[in-house]
């Protein structure tokens, strides 16, 4: 049921148009941040309000929502932005990644491959990938202007010379369509190879930095690196605790304070199903057949 | 004693949203043909795709330019003055977005906003009224939103349009994007799209 008093999706339809703008110049320039008149939302900054404000101003009544905060459905994040939607917009929503339109995300991009009937939207922090190179919007304006990147692959000759390898996890910037360096938000870089290609349009919305940028679908999203140090995502020794999965990204979960640990899938909807497809991992125990008996257990 | 103002949409809220994911996907996917059904009935020559475009992303802040078809019927501008509250300017450089209802007589390119390096966003999106996405000069690109380089036919066309798309695409990230409405259905060339080597 969505609220009464607000207009759909919470925006006025002035700010739609505006934000509606600035995404059709971001799709028509992959990779470049278009400015845009951001609005305060009803939620502080650093939760969202840039992904919030695209989700909204791309959202129709006939879509289905879902949100994930870090590849988890059910965190704070996720459960308040899901709700925020289903109120002020009446719009289905779901946590499970093929049944979904519009997908927002904050920092994962799903272990399900999207497809072309989809709409994968970032809230994003930090915009500007050469920020914390070159502090001065001006400088970093005329560097994209000039695709003068050569910065950053100081930066990421600085961390081979440092570590022995290119040591950034996250955020790793990526270069779009041959043009725009840009900055993925702050997924895991396991998650780069995934933007590359892609049959879904992704979005890109930051709400302190007033910023909005766009992969389109199928379009070049290459990872930066060296002939002697390519690019390379994340890889993990063991498949997850639950669901046995594996080629997936996973998070460590402390058990105890005895180093007690475990890995299981960040994305809880892919880990879910797969479950419910009957797949069981070291650590996935069994629930008392009590409970299984009682027909509300989610398994 | 004047006419009745003919009406916008029906649901603002709904209908521009419809509008604008048509022209989301149009831009996103270049050369597809996005279906666009609304029953808008705007004065003539105005036609009911360049009036939707107007109305879902027209305002005080995105100014609209008319071709001379359009410019010599007051009652478009009346009609998408009132509905838009955008102010319509003669000159095609200060315009976010170009109606032109006859592509034959599109001005050249550097009569519109280009944007600028630093701000390739400033520019103007043309929309072009043309009967048919199909049976014109085949545009044959590739580039973002293309799994294989994809073909739109619009017609009618201004002289030369491959050369005007090939100059617009050599001022990348600068440039203009394109937008051809037919009757019910709309696609899109954005700037970001290459004319392959056979065009």
């Amino acid at each position: 049921m969505s609220e009464t008093g607000y207009n759909f999706a919470y925006l006025d339809e002035g700010t739609k148009r505006m934000i509606r703008r600035a995404i059709l110049k971001g799709i028509a320039i992959p990779g470049y941040q278009v400015p845009f008149a951001s609005r305060e939302m009803p939620m502080p900054y650093g939760w969202g309000t840039g992904g919030v404000q695209v989700t909204a101003a791309i959202l129709g009544a006939d879509d289905v929502l879902k949100v994930i905060d870090q590849g988890s459905d059910d965190t704070t994040n996720a459960v308040s932005i899901r709700k925020f939607f289903e109120r002020t917009a009446g719009v289905e929503t779901t946590t499970a990644t093929t049944q979904a339109t519009i997908i927002q995300t904050r920092h994962r991009i799903p272990e399900t491959p999207l497809t072309e009937d989809q709409v994968l939207v970032f809230q994003v922090p930090i915009p500007e990938p050469l920020r914390f190179l070159e502090p001065r919007e001006t400088e970093t304006r005329r560097l994209h202007a000039l695709a003068d990147y050569g910065l950053m692959h100081v930066k990421l000759y600085e961390d081979i010379a440092r570590h022995g390898h290119i040591a950034t996890t996250y955020a790793y910037p990526v270069e779009v369509d041959g043009r725009y360096v840009m900055d993925p938000s702050p997924t895991p870089k396991f998650d780069n190879p995934k933007m590359d290609d892609c049959p879904a349009l992704q979005l890109f919305g930051a709400g302190r930095e007033k910023r909005i940028y766009a992969v389109p679908p199928y379009t070049k999203v290459t990872s930066l690196d060296f002939e002697d140090h390519p690019f390379a995502v994340q890889t993990f020794k063991q498949p997850c605790a639950l669901c046995d999965a594996h080629d997936v990204y996973l998070d460590e979960i402390v058990l105890d304070d005895r180093g007690g640990r475990m890995f299981v899938c960040s994305d809880t909807d892919h880990c879910e199903t797969r479950r419910g497809e009957g797949h069981r991992g070291a650590m996935l125990g069994t629930a008392p057949e009590a409970i299984t008996a009682g027909g509300n257990s989610r398994v | 004693m004047s006419t009745a103002l003919a009406s916008g949409f029906r649901d603002a809220a709904h209908d521009a949203q419809k509008v604008f994911r048509v022209l989301m996907d149009a831009l996103a996917r270049p050369t597809t043909v996005q279906p666009l059904a609304l029953d808008l009935i705007p004065p003539a020559p105005l036609t009911p795709e360049l009036a939707s475009i107007a109305l879902a992303l027209a305002d005080q802040d995105a100014p609209l330019w008319l071709d001379e078809t359009l410019g010599s019927e007051p009652a478009v501008a009346q009609w998408l003055g009132f509905h838009t509250g955008a102010p319509v300017v003669s000159d095609p450089a200060e315009a976010a977005f170009a109606l032109v209802r006859d592509p034959r007589a599109l001005p050249p390119l550097d009569a519109f906003a280009l944007g600028t390096e630093e701000f390739p966003d400033r520019s103007t999106t043309v929309v072009l009224a043309v009967e048919s996405l199909e049976g014109g000069t085949a545009l044959r690109v590739e580039g973002p939103g293309l799994p294989r380089p994809g073909t739109l036919s619009p017609t009618p066309l201004p002289d030369e349009f491959i050369d005007t798309l090939r100059d617009n695409r050599t001022l990348f990230p600068r440039g203009v994007d394109f937008i051809f409405a037919a009757p019910g259905a709309l696609a899109a060339l954005p700037r970001s799209s290459r004319l392959t080597e056979e065009a």
